[in-house]
């Protein structure tokens, strides 16, 4: 995203790290020039209360919060590295064992667990559905926002009604047909029911009819452009950050929703956090095993997270406004 | 369009042009959103409705749709004591993980809603746990809350504290539950709320504090009820999601079912063990019916809720008189800089 959209606090008309004195010195007018001068400077000291820079007990509070969102994730690293016998042990060491990449090699080896089998097939799932949901979404939302057309408003209102819709209880007719349709156990099961996205053609309405000036369209369309090429020319270059964040967000969701692909996958070919729920339901648990698997999925992510994390919080903070 | 044409010819080439494209225009919207529809009505719509029907039949796994049944499926799940407990519990999590993320994620906005130093890494540093997978996230948990060596219990023995059962007991294993809940999505709600804030004028922040109100009375008086709207956003869908949950119970211990007394069997578990475990669809798909009207319910009671709380806390006033305070504020700035 080049152009922050975002509103952000005005900048503080003097920088001005002192507590705003509550004086009132000012109730009655200021004659001398002086007085007058030293008024306006109290008025400045007390209206930059809103921009001060924090202090000591924020960035305190926030490392707190950052701290607690890292945790979970070295604790496994923690359990992760050692053997069956760390998680028994009272008081466990907060330095790594060595044991993580042996731990790792098992669990990618388990023949039970198919490891492999499920990365591959996460990251089929997750790129399939994201891009497709990009693409319906980008297409609709081009309609809604820039298109006249009969029905336009009640569709859009009929859109943003499913948002609300639980569509994840309709698991029962779904099973039921994905077995009759004889895709019960393969990806194409998992990819079929996401393939398109209330949410998206929302997202992309919303950030068209901001982003796409009509001006554009026309000087498309005068030039004698097809309604497709100019979808194609126009405004998919236009849609280009907010699809960008769309995709995202769908492939994380995609990479770590469960229920649906646990119910319809085999346990032979399963995606990554249904292998994970195998690791667990092994006769016998091995905690350090499991904390390698835990970790092993979630670090494609955390990479992603590296790279585009600072668009996906913008992303989030742009739907909220505009949602 | 604007060229004049002059001989026959080239007015009918033109004249069927035009009509390809004024076909162009006119068809072409349809055209795009009819994937979306199309697709949404066969994977989304239809299953929803379709629900219903094998709701009123007989329905196994193997031996498909059976005789026609009524309402027998509803009341075998009403008469059931694990349904009545899976609606606690849904219930009991949810609100152990709605109410306190709701209240800490809104600390947490106001703290990032400061003119903090590296903005963006405080926010990512929010949003990390978000990406980790719900799965992953309970089995992390489930670890550090075992009922025999787990990290939570060490932790208490160390400060003299008995260990908790927070297996065994229904109450204890619902806190852990809704922690892990909490540990993913507080940092996303905290994200919007923050970027609703961000959207307050700074105005009514600054002529509140001409007016002597201290940084607690500006959050209350003015930063809640302005986000009035984003606040409902969040607990509808935190309601629509979290009534669902199943990843979380489903995997806080190796065996799935709930706990050995259903302490944390959840409306979507037992909706999954009466379809995949007792292979019985139509009952399941009567509970599928009955949550999605506990969630429409709920939805609407929050709605209500909502609107009262913040209608009657004096809000309309006080907005009223902030806004006045900003427009005099904005007055006297001005008034400041031409007099500069």
């Amino acid at each position: 995203m080049s152009a922050p959209v975002l509103p952000v606090a005005p900048a503080p008309e003097a920088a001005n790290d002192r507590p705003a004195d509550n004086h009132r010195s000012d109730a009655r007018p200021p004659h001398s020039l002086g007085e007058r001068f030293r008024a306006s400077q109290a008025r400045r000291r007390r209206a930059s209360v809103a921009v001060q820079r924090p202090g000591w007990f924020s960035y305190t509070f926030l490392i707190g919060v950052l701290l607690a969102s890292i945790f979970p994730l070295y604790w496994s690293f923690l359990i992760g590295s050692g053997d069956a016998s760390t998680i028994t042990q009272r008081s466990i060491s907060p330095i790594p064992g060595g044991n993580f990449f042996a731990n790792a090699a098992s669990v990618l080896n388990d023949p039970t667990v198919n490891f492999w089998k499920a990365i591959g097939n996460s990251i089929i799932v997750s790129t399939v559905v994201a891009a497709s949901v990009v693409w319906f979404s980008t297409l609709a939302g081009f309609a809604f926002a820039k298109l006249r057309f009969r029905g336009k408003n009640g569709l859009l209102v009929f859109v943003i009604a499913t948002m609300a819709v639980p569509t994840q209880l309709g698991v029962v007719p779904l099973f039921i047909a994905m077995s009759q349709l004889q895709l019960a156990g393969t990806l194409g099961a998992v990819i079929l029911p996401a393939i398109v996205s209330a949410f998206g053609v929302f997202w992309m309405t919303q950030y068209l009819s901001q982003a796409l000036p009509y001006e554009l369209i026309e000087a498309a369309r005068v030039d004698g452009a097809s309604m497709i090429r100019t979808f194609w020319s126009v405004a998919l270059p236009a849609a280009r950050p907010a699809a960008a964040m769309l995709g995202l967000f769908i492939f994380i969701a995609t990479w770590t929703n469960f229920f649906w692909p646990f119910i319809v996958l085999d346990r032979q070919d399963p995606t990554l956090p249904v292998a994970l729920s195998l690791l667990q339901s092994n006769y016998f648990v091995d905690y350090s095993i499991v904390m390698a698997g835990v970790l092993l999925s979630t670090i494609p992510l955390l990479i992603l997270f590296a790279v585009a994390g600072r668009h996906l919080v913008s992303g989030i903070m742009q739907g909220a406004v505009k949602g | 369009m604007t060229a004049v044409a002059v001989d026959e010819r080239p007015v009918r080439r033109l004249a069927f042009s035009q009509k390809l494209s004024r076909w162009d225009v006119k068809f072409s919207p349809y055209l795009y959103i009819s994937p979306f529809f199309i697709l949404f009505a066969i994977t989304g719509l239809f299953p929803l409705v379709y629900t219903a029907w094998v709701s009123v039949h007989e329905w196994n796994l193997i031996g498909g749709q059976g005789d026609f049944v009524g309402l027998d499926n509803f009341a075998f799940v009403l008469q059931q004591t694990p349904f009545w407990v899976a609606l606690r519990n849904t219930f009991s999590i949810f609100l152990i993980s709605a109410v306190p993320q709701v209240a800490f994620a809104l600390v947490v906005a106001a703290v990032l809603d400061q003119n903090l130093r590296a903005k963006t890494f405080w926010r990512m540093g929010v949003l990390l746990p978000f990406v980790v997978a719900p799965v992953a996230v309970t089995l992390i948990f489930s670890n550090m809350f075992g009922d025999q060596y787990g990290l939570v219990n060490t932790l208490l023995g160390n400060v003299g504290i008995s260990p908790i059962g927070w297996h065994s007991d229904a109450l204890a294993s619902h806190f852990a539950i809704a922690t892990m809940v909490n540990f993913r999505w507080t940092g996303y709600t905290a994200l919007i709320l923050l970027a609703a804030m961000q959207a307050i004028p700074r105005d009514y922040y600054e002529a509140a504090a001409i007016d002597g109100a201290g940084p607690i009375r500006r959050f209350f008086s003015i930063t809640i009820p302005q986000l009035r709207p984003t606040l409902i956003f969040v607990i509808i869908t935190s309601t629509i999601g979290g009534l669902q949950i199943f990843d979380e119970p489903r995997l806080y211990d190796q065996f799935g079912q709930g706990g050995a007394n259903s302490q944390w069997m959840t409306i979507t578990l037992y909706l999954y063990n009466l379809g995949w475990g007792q292979l019985n669809f139509g009952r399941a798909a009567a509970v599928a019916w009955l949550l999605f009207l506990i969630i429409v319910l709920v939805g609407l009671i929050n709605m209500a809720l909502t609107r009262l709380i913040a209608s009657s806390s004096g809000v309309t006033a006080s907005q009223k008189r902030a806004v006045r305070r900003a427009e005099r504020a904005s007055a006297s700035t001005e008034k400041e800089k031409v007099s500069a």
